[in-house]
């Protein structure tokens, strides 16, 4: 039997989810059969396993789990669905649709996520297939969003600089188009494609993943200085636009980032991507394409924690990978351009862009869309969605931008953003207008402590602290996740809090401000008032000891507070 | 206590026989031996052995040989024969009952079901008792409609030698009260028979009456051997030896090992699993039986009541015929129906109290308005709307009926639950005229009774369901909602018993979410294979509502191939829609599959009816 002979670096046995996805025909596996067993919600875990691939995977209501479990009810299972969207971009037509499915089929909400996508959460397996071909009706995709595979490109959504971001944008779209995975089971499964024996050989069937897929998933992301909101450094490969005399001329490449790490074993870290060069925007696909393949042969299929593309470039270094790189496209990179971040947040309220449309920076608490008594943000949006006729771009953090509003549309958008009280977040601090959590509790399985559902609260108490040493307006960029994996990308904050058990967190101080530096651990598995506590004073420190435009995360590092990370390999590194 | 000579009817030899044998007997042999000698006194010394051990093995479920013969006793020639039709048992009880008296006076008796009953035997038969109970609307059991269709047609012969009486079962709280009994009554009269006994019709609380028609007809059959009765009574008892001494008469008191709801949160739905302790009741049941519970009214109601009648609380009131006595809220609590009116309480009443407004509502032209005020009003509605105050409780509370036990399908095996037994019972809540109310059953289980506490049950044996007894045949079970119950202790009994027939489950209710009864239970009798499959239609998780007569008719291949080969079919839950919906289901997939006429599916169906592949437990 041929043995995978594109993978030889690899002596030893592929983990479990390698022969799953090898044995799956392409994403298929046995699907079809387990979503239409009706006696259960679920899924089994090796399905579950290539549902991601799809946009998909099975959760539980965890909040239910133990009482569910007394009334002889299995967990109250149901599916998170990520519909991407390049770059973060999609119509009026295409969010009155999310909301609409939103209502019928998900939990009501919407949640918009760290990497520019939209999650439905609260999908029960009997409505999937309903969700997804609205989905894709509208013209939006699932396939890929989740899974081993190159996933939603972030990209700028930099409303000051408008022909430059459409321009990053058509090439994100470019990137993204040319790294979907094109397997007919989405078809099949969603769509009523029709099922056909595909006689193609595997080079045509998935020309870039080949049938096993990727070692593990892999995320892009293209920034468009001064702004650094797509966290590029956290990317596996990311793009920094240069721009020069208002004319794009190209991308800096920077490759091995990557947030997730498992708590205690510290053969897993955070880690930045590296600058190797600089390419043209014709070279773009090409470069990825080629970035990708090279993940594809040499990550590692043993060990899952150990596949991330950070891992393969550590391993075997920069410049080996700078080498295969070029034999693979066969020509060299050009050497890396300046380039100069300011910060990695979003710039709130109305802006004007330089093709003379205007642009809304909404906030959203934690990205979650909803309505509540007091504050109607889904409503409010769907209202906007109606009579808008420009875009709506997702930010990478999490918040939304009413986007290229034409000059005589801006009063009607106005009377609806003030008649719903949609905020830009001026009136909180600026802190927690810097702020993002993950989902977590109660549907994401790998949650150990909450996240989206406490970070208000905890920030309800900073608040005071703030204005107590007039820091209200200092942006601080803060970050809590449910587990290590990273989704609100935690390890680049300058504050942040990994949970660690309920109630319990790790937390970490010293992230740079543009999000170039990780951060470290400094007091691990604490409470509410330990963390309070620990805050309290280094605030009020670094109120009246900072430097002129010092931030918070350099500040802790020279007052003492905790040591720099100038790697991902040195992260875990104390003392 | 060692046997002696002296303190036994037995010689030294037979007890040293005996107290050699007896120590070394497990529970379950001391219980069949006592059952034994019981039944060889009654079957006149040893004869027929093999009937009398297989009926007393097998507890109270009858064989499923078309008639049992009792006697075969030579000492007299008069025969009579006893036909039941029941359908929770209760005539069934009752007609084995009178069939076991009159063997004691020496009858020769033939006891049998209606549905399973030679109608062509009927010319040569003398004496015929017949018990029977009615359903909904004034039908008969579902057994005994061959029987009864029969009696009706061209076919039934004249019957002028017949010598008969009908012991009617019913409740007086549905209109059509004892039609079955009443409608069996004047038709054997009408080929011509001679009633040897007046009818009785029985409401819910029968003892009494059916204790009344048994001895009158003894007496009639008898002609006046009444002194046999002493005897018969002494029998009775050493019959009850081997059995446990708590019935329908006397409750045991269960306690209350579990009790939850299995409808997930968001769920318009509470359904109550409770499990009770039968620890040291030696009841016995077996799956398709069901648990009776003598429930307790609502506080507030009963406490509404007392201050709409200005009564008092802490009176005194009668509660039985023998004269005892309770405090009036402990009455109505305990020993009353004020749940339900009945036509015979109204027109007691009316009598009492002389209320203008109620007689017009009896008079002649408001039929239709008597019938929906009593289908949904309680007694202190009557009150109220008639404005009933005065009545003293000495007056009206004597009119009251005693509360009759719940009857509820035992979800559980004993087999699997050994001391247990579980139930699946449908919270009802609603609101009228602007009251909410209760079912008094259902939500006393709901509401006020915990783990720990107390409850007044009994079993209530149903042959009419009841698995089949060869474990390879194959069963195919129709239970939507609180209906899976029985199905849950078939499965749960074949998994313990390794009967290795093959199952289908159909079941639905409103939403798989949060109303999938037992979901955890059958998936995993689904993975080991004591369940073979099942089908589920959740009615309001889609635009469109699906049933299980849906689920059955998609599958009607199938489900007609199971049917050729030999499966028994069940149905268990309301009778109105669903039974008569899944029967007309049936009828479609034997026309569709099997290329009946529409009389030939009939015919099959009746068939399997009496060949008990066709059972339900319908409510």
């Amino acid at each position: 039997m041929k043995e995978y002979p594109k993978y030889p670096p690899q002596d030893a046995p592929h983990s479990d989810v390698e022969e799953i996805k090898r044995r799956s025909m392409y994403l298929r596996g046995s699907l079809l059969e387990t979503l239409a067993d009706p006696i259960t919600g679920s899924i089994p875990e090796d399905d579950n396993r290539l549902m991601k691939h799809h946009g998909s995977y099975m959760q539980d209501d965890r909040d239910l789990r133990n009482e569910r479990h007394k009334q002889k009810l299995e967990p109250a299972y149901q599916f998170m669905l990520r519909v991407r969207a390049a770059g973060g971009v999609v119509t009026p037509e295409q969010w009155l649709m999310m909301d609409e499915v939103a209502h019928k089929y998900a939990n009501g909400t919407i949640r918009l996520t760290t990497r520019q996508s939209f999650q439905l959460h609260g999908v029960l397996k009997w409505d999937l297939k309903n969700t997804i071909r609205a989905v894709n009706d509208a013209l939006l995709s699932t396939l890929a969003a989740c899974g081993d595979v190159n996933r939603n490109v972030m990209c700028n959504p930099n409303p000051f600089q408008s022909e430059i971001h459409a321009e990053v944008y058509h090439w994100a779209s470019k990137v993204s188009d040319h790294l979907d995975p094109r397997t007919r089971a989405y078809h099949e499964l969603w769509l009523d494609g029709e099922k056909i024996i595909d006689s193609r050989d595997n080079e045509e069937q998935e020309p870039i993943y080949g049938p096993v897929y990727l070692p593990r998933k892999f995320k892009i992301g293209i920034a468009v200085p001064p702004s650094n909101d797509v966290d590029v450094f956290s990317q596996d490969l990311g793009f920094i636009a240069i721009v020069e005399e208002g004319q794009l001329k190209g991308f800096n490449i920077s490759v091995g980032g990557g947030m997730g790490m498992s708590h205690g074993d510290s053969k897993t870290y955070p880690q930045v991507s590296k600058v190797i060069g600089f390419c043209t925007p014709e070279q773009l696909i090409d470069v990825a394409e080629k970035t990708v393949t090279i993940q594809r042969d040499y990550g590692d299929r043993a060990v899952r924690k150990h596949a991330r593309f950070k891992y393969t470039i550590d391993d075997r270094g920069l410049d080996w990978f700078v080498q295969e790189l070029t034999a693979r496209l066969g020509w060299s990179l050009e050497t890396a351009r300046p380039f100069h971040f300011e910060d990695n947040g979003d710039r709130y309220g109305w802006v004007k862009g330089s093709n003379g449309k205007w642009h809304f920076n909404l906030f959203v608490q934690n990205g979650r869309v909803k309505d509540e008594d007091s504050y109607l943000l889904m409503t409010g949006l769907k209202e906007i969605a109606k009579i808008h006729t420009g875009d709506f771009r997702l930010t990478p953090n999490q918040n939304i931008i009413i986007s290229n509003v034409s000059p005589n549309k801006k009063k009607n958008i106005e009377n609806l953003i003030r008649q719903y009280g949609l905020t830009d977040g001026q009136h909180y601090s600026a802190l927690r207008r810097s702020s993002m959590a993950c989902v977590s509790f109660p549907t994401c399985g790998l949650a150990m402590a909450e996240s989206e559902r406490y970070l208000p609260t905890l920030l309800d108490k900073i608040d005071p602290m703030l204005k107590e040493v007039g820091l209200e307006e200092e942006s601080i960029v803060i970050r809590m996740t449910g587990c290590p994996n990273g989704c609100a990308r935690p390890m680049l904050a300058e504050i942040a809090f990994i949970g660690k058990g309920p109630g319990k967190y790790n937390m970490y101080l010293g992230g740079g401000h543009t999000g170039n530096r990780l951060n470290k651990l400094y007091k691990e598995n604490i409470g509410e008032s330990e963390i309070l506590g620990s805050l309290k004073p280094m605030l009020a420190q670094y109120a009246s000891d900072r430097f002129t435009n010092e931030h918070f995360g350099d500040f802790v590092i020279r007052a003492g507070h905790i040591r720099e990370t100038f790697d991902g390999q040195d992260f875990h590194a104390q003392g | 206590m060692e046997l002696q000579v002296t303190n036994s009817p037995f010689n030294q030899e037979q007890v040293e026989l005996l107290n050699r044998l007896l120590p070394t007997l497990v529970d379950s042999q001391r219980i069949w031996l006592g059952g034994y000698l019981a039944a060889i006194q009654y079957a006149g010394i040893g004869t027929n052995q093999n009937a009398v051990l297989s009926s007393t093995v097998a507890g109270d479920t009858a064989p499923a040989a078309s008639a049992i013969p009792v006697s075969q006793s030579s000492t007299q020639s008069k025969s009579v024969t006893v036909v039941f039709g029941s359908q929770t048992g209760n005539s069934d009880a009752l007609g084995k009952k009178v069939a076991k008296k009159l063997e004691a006076q020496g009858f020769e008796v033939t006891v049998s079901s209606m549905g399973s009953y030679k109608t062509g035997n009927l010319k040569k038969v003398e004496n015929l008792l017949i018990v029977v109970s009615t359903q909904g609307e004034g039908e008969p059991p579902d057994n005994a409609i061959p029987f009864y269709e029969f009696l009706f047609s061209k076919r039934a012969p004249q019957l002028p030698n017949l010598r008969y009486s009908v012991l009617g079962l019913g409740d007086t709280s549905y209109e059509f009260f004892c039609q079955t009994g009443k409608d069996f009554d004047k038709r054997l009269e009408e080929l011509g028979g001679h009633r040897i006994a007046d009818r009785v019709d029985c409401d819910v609380d029968f003892d009494e009456a059916a204790g009344e028609w048994i001895e009158k007809v003894l007496l009639a059959l008898g002609q006046g051997q009444a002194d046999l009765l002493s005897e018969v009574k002494a029998i009775d008892s050493g019959a009850l030896a081997s059995e446990s001494e708590f019935s329908r008469t006397n409750p045991f008191q269960a306690e209350v090992l579990q009790n939850l709801n299995l409808n997930g949160r968001g769920s318009q739905r509470e359904t109550r699993h409770v499990e009770l302790s039968l620890e040291g009741s030696n009841l016995h049941y077996q799956p398709g039986d069901s648990l009776g519970i003598y429930p307790e009214n609502h506080p507030r109601l009963v406490d509404e009541l007392i201050e709409a009648l200005g009564w008092n609380a802490q009176e005194l009131v009668p509660v039985s015929k023998s004269g005892d006595q309770q405090l009036l809220r402990n009455a109505l609590l305990r020993h009353f129906e004020i749940t339900v009116l009945t036509k015979p309480l109204l027109a007691q009443i009316t009598e009492l109290t002389g209320s203008p407004s109620l007689a017009i509502l009896q008079s002649a032209g408001h039929e239709q308005e008597l019938r929906d005020y009593l289908a949904d009003r309680d007694l202190l509605d009557l009150v109220v709307d008639h404005s009933l105050i005065g009545v003293t409780a000495q007056q009206l509370v004597p009119l009251l009926r005693k509360i009759p036990a719940r009857l509820y399908s035992i979800a559980s095996s004993l087999q699997s639950n050994p001391d247990e037994v579980h139930i699946t019972v449908r919270t009802v809540r609603y609101d009228l005229q602007g009251r909410d109310r209760y079912g008094v059953c259902s939500v006393q289980l709901a509401e006020r009774l915990e783990s720990g506490e107390s409850i007044p049950v009994y079993i209530q044996h149903n042959p009419n369901f009841k698995l089949p007894e060869d474990p390879n045949t194959p069963i195919i079970m129709i239970g939507p909602g609180t209906g899976v119950a029985p199905f849950r202790a078939f499965i749960g009994e074949r998994e313990e018993t390794g009967a290795q027939g093959k199952s289908w489950l159909f079941y639905g209710d409103q939403h798989f979410s949060t109303d999938f009864l037992y979901q955890t239970e059958w998936q995993h009798w689904l993975k080991e294979g004591a369940l073979t499959r099942m089908d589920v239609a959740f009615s309001r998780d889609r635009d469109q509502k699906v049933y299980v007569q849906h689920r059955m008719l998609e599958k009607a291949k199938e489900l007609y191939q199971w049917l050729q080969e030999g499966a028994a079919l069940y149905v268990c839950g309301d009778e109105k829609k669903m039974a008569h919906d899944v029967h007309a289901a049936l009828v479609t997939i034997l026309e569709q599959e099997g290329n009946l006429s529409p009389e030939a599916a009939a015919d099959y169906l009746t068939q399997l009816q009496q060949q008990k592949r066709y059972q339900r437990d319908v409510y």
